[in-house]
């Protein structure tokens, strides 16, 4: 019996389309816009200005404090604008706009292919170079790694566990990763064990990626202290509560973070660009992402560089099809329904789904009939059905009373419902205005 | 691109699962309990369903669009569920507008006073079988013979049912063991081979359906085996307490509408409780009344009363009783 | 007979017993409560809209009562009479306030600003608002999902199915400002009635720079300062792009709505200008005004306008 979590959960249909499509290098665009906030915290703050110079890998906006990172610039060229464009997140946001000339690296950036076993850099070096490089968590949270790594006081860290479920549908750009930079990885997990101080590190992988566990399993011996372990296909085990209590039979407590319970969890793309900065000094400015849908030419995997507009990305995989309706920046279940095709890839893109448009519109929703199957399917054991009533009638006080804060908005509820009730619409709204009344009463 | 970009919050896609699949598939479980009962009882059963469902349809749309003047959602299956519970527990000979009475009571007010599917409190085809065997008790408790396939719709033999015929004899002072030769063997029970309500009967049918809906997940194991076990272990304990007065499990299990209101009624969606710790209260409750009103109460069967008692308990089982919340802390 | 005598007798005692027992009990239980609470929630006009900021009528009578001061207490539905009853029962004095009435600041019809990608999510502004910028270029403007419409408990609101924005009655708006806090945009603004409810106010609030502002919707204000320039008063300012008509100071004059290149300054029930029968149309209750009209109109204000300066 493989390990999985035990409450709730669901098996959408899991339509990898593009497992097999070995990753490509995408074509650098002609220009690249670069937000200032591609990750949770504090916006990074431009030190470049309009008209300067830049390199490849060169720091163009500085963290603005604990929970933020560094932004550099993904190509070499001009800054032709420092403005507010539509991005990822659908709202008019600062960017950095680079006109490309050119290919030109910073010099310190190691550009080979060769791999370097040997982690020289010291735990605090470690941790630098991770903050220095702007790295965040690329499996779609965007949270910055070395936040993650720098363990609180009085809290111990006893296991690292690598992300490489890739729970969400249709989306291969981490199993092409385990495939592709095995070795990589796996290194990138030991600067991250020796940053934390643990000796045990734990990757867990769904067991609808076989090559993938079979690949790494093999290439793990060779590694001190990193097991591969094999889950059952369940979404959302890539939440990182989930995954935890998957791995290792511990809950994680409701508001707490996973240190409570000895683990720091990261993903598999954030252990791979781990590896780079601290082996191979390269920042954060390129990563994998997925181009699928049913309808695409061409479902596949491409490395980018961030700032590259998505239809470049959409272009690459045979152009947007016909029967587009939805275009979606990450998975179905998770990701973020994008509102034009101008919007620039960022740190926190794993994958570009286009849905065709009867699939995409939502059917009119009916009465709940109380079936209860939201409840079932929650992975939080939480009442979804009533949330969302409390949120409609602006409960606050009760949606917190009924740990509206514990949801990961992983959609299992909306999923499910039979009735087509936009559950998840109505809890996050709910989710965010408690947020809002926490924060104040501090 | 023609038309535009669509954009909702996510989750972007959909199981597919949907209302009318939920019901239909119920309907389907319900088809072999109403094999058999054509079988067992012939044109009666027929005609009876046929009214029940028709009726219970033609309410359901005449109060949607005249009386609450909306849009009928007659297609969403809820309707022929109740029309074929209901016909399911009356007696395959019941006067036809003796049915239509019941329909009119279980989608008037069983199910729209409430506000339609969804809201209703108690289980409507329930409500409308209630309603009528307090109405009218001679019409409901004279079932006729399951004599075969036959054509005819009044003159029938009738039977008493195996749980009236133990209470009947036990009022008179008689012990259970000498009233026992009288009643079908467990075999002809499961099989159908007894008098009672058109789909009661038929206890292999039910158990069928019940493997179906838990194969499709249309309904979790919690509530129909809580309500059999509560009741098997409960009659247990009674008849090992005095065997002359109560029957045994098996012969509970088997009798009366149990296993049609375990798989069936009590796990109607709208009325029953929503987390897994509910159901299993729920359940507990069901089969415990269930007991109590056959071994104690006035009338022979009590899985419909126990089921109307403990769906208006839902509400405050759904406010007290929580699932099991991730990572919170265990006492 | 005696089974009569014994039935009344029998009622009687039960009936002096339960009174005994309740009688005790209410004394016992007795919460001492201001009566002039009561008075006070009996002047209110017992809406319960909680257009005050009190759950109900009666949580607004409980804080009058309490408060020593009701300056700052609006009752939105009642208004000023209201307020002088309220304050001749609990003997304080009381200001007269201004009539307000609740305005939608934007004008981005279907027409004047274009839809960019349509909206599938749940029918309900907040739910937009937090999601993304909207279904135009337009980030600020209103959304059209009707959420104040739902918020108005006073009939006093509708979607115009055409223009996809509210229309306040100005008839039945009691200015409870139930609307203004449902709107997630922050699009409704309650302004000064005015006399004869004459109003001018800007119909935008967005905040992008002119040129990203225009492309999105043809009547945005482009923060182009012209208004700020030709009003007498001081009444505008221009913050954030954004041109904002300050209703104390402003003083109906006109002279705002006519410089506008984006036709963003609305006036409402204001009689035709003389000499310009074309310019009727803007007469209108609703705050949309028919662009086409407007410019017609607009073209010969300005003359008249040039003019008149002179």
């Amino acid at each position: 019996m493989l390990k999985t979590f035990s409450i709730g959960g669901i098996h959408p249909a899991e339509n990898k389309l593009s497992a097999d499509s070995a990753i490509q290098v995408l074509p650098i665009p002609q220009m690249v816009s670069i937000p200032i906030a591609q990750h949770i915290g504090a916006p990074a703050t431009p030190v470049v200005k309009k008209n300067d110079q830049v390199k490849v890998g060169q720091l163009i906006a500085k963290s603005s404090g604990f929970v933020s990172a560094n932004i550099h610039s993904s190509v070499s060229g001009t800054v032709f604008k420092i403005d507010a464009i539509v991005d990822g997140t659908g709202f008019r946001r600062t960017a950095i706009i680079i006109k490309v000339d050119g290919d030109e690296w910073m010099e310190e950036i190691d550009r080979s292919e060769d791999l370097l076993k040997e982690i020289t850099a010291s735990k605090e070096e470690i941790i630098k170079k991770i903050a220095d490089a702007g790295i965040v968590g690329l499996g779609g949270a965007t949270f910055p790694a070395h936040v993650k790594l720098s363990v609180p006081p009085g809290k111990t860290a006893e296991v690292l566990i690598i992300n490489a479920v890739e729970c969400e549908p249709y989306l291969t750009s981490d199993h092409r990763v385990m495939l592709e930079k095995g070795d990589e990885v796996l290194v990138g997990t030991q600067i991250l064990m020796k940053a934390l101080d643990v000796k045990r590190a734990i990757v867990g992988i769904e067991n609808n990626k076989p090559d993938a566990i079979a690949h790494l399993t093999k290439l793990a011996a060779n590694y001190q202290g990193i097991e591969i372990c094999p889950l059952k296909t369940q979404y959302p085990q890539g939440g990182e509560k989930q995954l935890i209590a998957a791995t290792i039979k511990r809950e994680v407590p409701s508001g707490a973070l996973p240190i409570e319970v000895g683990a720091v969890v990261q993903n598999v793309g954030t252990s791979l660009a781990v590896y780079e900065a601290v082996q191979k000094n390269k920042p954060l400015i390129e990563r994998v992402a997925t181009i699928t849908g049913k309808s695409l030419q061409n479902p596949s995997n491409w490395k980018f560089r961030i700032g590259t507009p998505v239809h470049d990305l959409i272009d690459a995989a045979g152009g947007l099809p016909e029967d587009t309706g939805k275009v979606i920046g990450g998975g179905p279940m998770m990701g973020k329904a994008l509102s034009n095709l101008e919007v620039p890839l960022t740190k926190g893109s794993s994958g570009l789904l286009l849905l065709p448009r009867e699939e995409a519109i939502r059917k009119d929703s009916k009465n709940c009939i109380r079936c209860g199957k939201c409840v079932s399917v929650c992975p939080m054991g939480l009442e979804p059905f009533l949330l969302m009533v409390l949120a409609e009638k602006k409960n606050y006080e009760r949606l917190e009373k009924d740990a509206v804060m514990d949801c990961i908005e992983c959609g299992s509820c909306s999923f499910t419902c039979p009735a087509n009730r936009p559950l998840l619409d109505y809890i996050r709204l709910g989710k965010g205005r408690v947020g809002q009344i926490m924060r104040s009463r501090k | 691109m023609n038309t535009k970009v669509l954009v909702a919050p996510s989750p972007h896609v959909h199981s597919g699962d949907t209302i009318q699949k939920n019901m239909y598939g119920v309907v389907f479980a319900m088809l072999p309990a109403l094999v058999f009962s054509f079988v067992y009882f012939g044109m009666g059963a027929i005609i009876v369903t046929l009214t029940a469902v028709a009726s219970c349809y033609l309410f359901e749309y005449t109060i949607q669009k005249y009386l609450l003047k909306g849009e009928p959602t007659i297609n969403d299956g809820s309707a022929l569920i109740t029309g074929m519970l209901l016909a399911f527990n009356v007696p395959a000979n019941l006067p036809i507008w003796i049915i239509i009475i019941g329909a009119l009571v279980a989608i008037g007010i069983g199910k729209m006073t409430f506000g339609g599917l969804g809201n209703n409190v108690f289980n409507p085809a329930l409500v409308g079988r209630v309603f009528l065997l307090i109405s009218f008790p001679v019409q409901m408790t004279s079932w006729p013979k399951p004599l075969g396939f036959s054509t005819s719709y009044f003159d029938a033999e009738t039977a008493a049912t195996p749980l009236a015929l133990i209470k009947e004899g036990l009022k008179k002072g008689e012990a259970l063991s000498s009233l026992m030769p009288h009643v079908p063997s467990n075999m002809d029970m499961f099989l159908g081979n007894m008098g009672g309500s058109m789909g009661e009967i038929a206890g292999a049918a039910l158990i069928l359906g019940l493997f179906y809906m838990l194969a499709k997940k249309i309904i979790s194991w919690h509530i129909p085996i809580t309500i059999l076990a509560t009741v098997a272990i409960f009659s247990g304990i009674l008849h090992l307490a005095n065997p002359e007065a109560y029957a045994g499990p098996m012969f509970q299990l088997l009798s009366g509408g149990l296993l049609l209101g375990a798989i069936f009624m009590a796990t109607d969606y709208v009325t029953s409780p929503m987390s897994n710790k509910g159901m299993i209260i729920y359940g507990i409750g069901i089969g415990f009344l269930t007991v109590i009103i056959r071994a104690f109460g006035a009338y022979p069967e009590g899985v419909s009363f126990a089921i109307l008692i403990m769906n208006a308990f839902v509400p405050l089982i759904n406010a007290y009783i929580k699932p099991k919340r991730f990572g919170e802390k265990r006492k | 007979m005696s089974i009569i005598v014994i039935t009344i007798l029998a009622l009687c005692a039960i009936g002096v017993t339960s009174a005994i027992i309740l009688y005790f009990v209410a004394q016992k239980f007795k919460v001492y409560e201001d009566p002039r609470i009561d008075e006070v929630e009996e002047a209110l006009p017992a809406a319960n809209c909680g257009g005050c900021g009190y759950p109900g009528c009666r949580g607004f009578a409980e804080a009058l009562v309490k408060a020593d001061n009701i300056d700052n207490f609006l009752c939105p539905v009642g208004g000023a009479p209201v307020m002088a009853h309220v304050g001749a029962i609990l003997g304080h004095e009381v200001k007269a306030a201004e009539p307000t009435v609740a305005v939608v600041r934007c004008n981005g019809t279907c027409e004047n600003r274009p839809k960019t990608n349509s909206y599938d999510g749940a029918a309900s502004c907040s739910i937009a608002a937090s999601l993304y910028g909207g279904e135009t270029g337009c980030q600020f403007g209103c959304l059209g999902l009707g959420e104040c419409v739902d918020a108005c408990n006073f009939d006093a609101m509708y979607m115009d199915e055409e223009t996809g924005l509210p229309v306040i009655d100005e008839d039945k708006c009691v200015s409870c400002g139930a609307c203004v806090k449902a709107c997630p945009n922050d699009i409704i603004e309650l302004r000064k009635k005015g006399p004869k409810s004459r109003r001018i106010f800007v119909s935008c609030v967005n905040k992008d720079k002119g040129a990203v502002a225009k492309k999105a919707c043809s009547v945005a204000c482009i923060g182009c300062g012209k208004c700020v320039k030709e009003c007498p008063f001081d009444a505008i300012t221009l913050e954030n792009n954004l041109a904002y008509i300050d209703y104390n100071k402003c003083r109906l004059c006109r002279k705002c709505v006519v410089v506008c290149p984006t036709h963003a300054i609305h006036e409402l029930n204001f009689p035709p200008r003389k000499e310009k029968p074309v310019a009727a149309d803007t007469k209108t209750v609703k705050p949309v005004v028919s662009p086409k009209a407007q410019t017609e109109a607009k073209t010969n204000d300005s003359k008249e306008e040039t003019s008149d300066n002179k």
